[in-house]
């Protein structure tokens, strides 16, 4: 799967676009106006939209109940709670502050309480990792603490 | 006849083979810009019907088209997407205006037209119509294709040189000296800095001011700013045009999305006035002499605006299809080269250069529409299977 790429497109909009598991380009076209145009690549032409799908916002909402994955859901799944405690998987992502930074540096612990159990990929996972662990963009913490703590890490890790 | 029912008998007859011409050009799917410029020269001087009564106010309705065009296609964008583009998108903008600019210039001295008149004619075969783009995208569903961004990065950065480039080219034609036309582009580079700088920074509430639910109100707002900016505009000479260019792109979110809608109609009127005018301006007993010169610049900067699509496409890995798509999709010429060259007619240019500019826009406005449908139907050779990401 790859991730959603987004195209401005000035004077029109923006494109947001992905590859399918069978390496179709396809996305949706979001319109200054508020209308959202579907479309699917030729396989021929992969440059080339050839189906494109007007949708009004009701359209969008009944497509992606048709679809019945929301991704919320996928979120949702990314955070356990036992009994008051909180494991979240949170994403570095490119621009995030936190990248470069040492867990040390960051202060993780004293300013959230939360502890980092956890760094995944990419290439590399490491289980407990320790204080001077360089944290990079691309990783994916494993988060557990209490449900204050964890979102204070999210915080933290997105710059807020 | 009285004098206000000559001027009505005029007018209404203008307007009524516009709407022929307009229903024609729908009918084919092309551009009807081409058919308004013939129908101008049909009726100007020297043509079947010339117009005496009305001139005054087509003259004004037409500058009005001008202020329109411009404002609208200012609407299209905000600040930020200009400043963002530009980043990416000079390399590929800045091949466009040395292969552009380049055959229509030579091409003006070459044919002894003299140096001023030679750069509008570089100005008018440099410009893509955005007007005809945005018809061609949309009508053809090429807006979610992956050469669309170098498409409208092209217009984008043209539109902008084009705010900067009126100034000039206005200044050199009221045979200003060089120190006046290097004030004017001074003046008009920090107005557009300035306004690029104030609308990425204070443009919603800029807008949100300028927003009224009410449809009345809000059009008056809107065409009562540009009216006031473009006549300022006029009279620091930094062109009334580029002064409603900058409104446009001043304006953004919803303000801007009414006014599209609220002013379009207005705009549609206007602009056609102002190519009935400009080939109203036009001598068409002219045209024959300048056919050779017409024909060839056309073949030179299809060829030129087909290397800007494959220098952008291969950039951006875009197949040969692609950039074929891409060379159709910037081949017309139309409005704001007509802007270009009526700057040069109001300043008494040549009568050659308003008929090759005519002859010009009515050729490849004509073709272009149809290389893009041509370039839509075309298999292409086979391609590589798509790659996933």
């Amino acid at each position: 799967m790859s991730a959603i790429e987004e195209t401005p497109l000035p004077g029109i909009g923006t494109r947001l676009e992905f590859f399918t598991i069978e390496g179709r380009r396809m996305g949706v076209v979001q319109h200054h106006g508020g209308r959202r145009e579907l479309f699917v690549c030729a396989p021929g032409d992969p440059d080339r939209a050839s189906l494109s799908v007007d949708l009004s916002e009701d359209d969008a909402g009944r497509l992606s109940d048709a679809l019945g994955v929301a991704r919320e859901d996928r979120h949702e799944d990314r955070t356990y709670e036992v009994e008051g405690l909180v494991f979240e998987w949170i994403d570095i992502v490119d621009d995030s502050p936190a990248a470069g930074h040492s867990i040390a540096q960051l202060r993780v612990r004293t300013r959230t309480g939360a502890s980092i159990v956890a760094a995944i990929g990419p290439g590399l996972s490491v289980p407990a990792p320790e204080p001077d662990f360089v944290i990079e963009a691309g990783q994916t913490l494993v988060v557990a603490g209490t449900a204050d703590g964890v979102n204070a890490v999210r915080d933290l890790v997105a710059g807020r | 006849m009285d004098h206000a029912a000559l001027i009505w008998l005029e007018l209404g007859g203008v307007l009524a083979l516009l709407a022929v011409m307009a229903r024609l050009a729908r009918r084919v799917s092309l551009s009807p810009i081409p058919l308004y410029l013939a129908t101008g020269l049909a009726f100007g001087e020297g043509g079947l019907l010339p117009l005496v009564t009305s001139q005054e106010f087509v003259e004004i309705g037409a500058e009005l088209g001008v202020i329109l065009l411009l404002l609208m296609l200012g609407l299209e964008y905000t600040g930020r997407e200009l400043i963002g583009n530009l980043r990416s998108s000079a390399p590929v903008g800045i091949a466009d205006l040395v292969l552009n600019f380049l055959p229509g210039f030579a091409a003006g001295l070459v044919l002894g037209l003299g140096t001023v008149p030679s750069l509008f004619l570089g100005g008018v075969t440099y410009i893509s119509s955005s007007g005809i783009v945005a018809k061609v995208l949309a009508d053809l569903d090429w807006t979610a294709n992956r050469e669309t961004p170098i498409v409208l990065s092209v217009l984008v950065f043209e539109d902008l040189t084009m705010a900067v480039m009126l100034p000039v080219l206005g200044a050199v034609a009221l045979g200003g000296t060089l120190p006046t036309a290097v004030v004017s582009v001074a003046i008009a580079l920090t107005a557009v800095g300035l306004v690029l700088a104030v609308s990425v920074r204070y443009g919603e509430r800029i807008s949100r001011l300028a927003f009224s639910d009410s449809d009345e109100a809000h059009l008056l707002t809107v065409l009562g700013i540009t009216l006031l900016v473009a006549g300022l505009a006029e009279a620091i000479h930094v062109s009334a045009a580029v002064g409603a260019f900058l409104v446009g792109i001043g304006i953004s979110g919803p303000a801007a999305h009414r006014a599209n809608t609220l002013l379009a109609p207005l705009r549609d009127l206007f602009a056609a006035v102002f190519f009935v005018f400009f080939g109203l301006a036009t001598d068409p007993s002219v045209l024959p002499d300048v056919m050779w010169p017409v024909l060839l610049l056309t073949i030179v900067t299809t060829a030129t605006k087909g290397a800007v699509a494959w220098i952008g496409g291969a950039r951006q890995q875009i197949g040969v299809p692609g950039r074929r798509r891409a060379a159709a999709a910037l081949m017309a010429r139309g409005e704001f080269s007509i802007v270009i060259a009526g700057i040069a007619v109001a300043a008494g240019a040549s009568p050659r250069l308003s008929a090759i500019a005519a002859g010009y826009v009515l050729l490849t406005a004509t073709l272009g529409p149809l290389a893009a449908m041509a370039a839509d139907r075309s298999p292409g050779p086979p391609t590589a299977p798509a790659v996933g990401g």
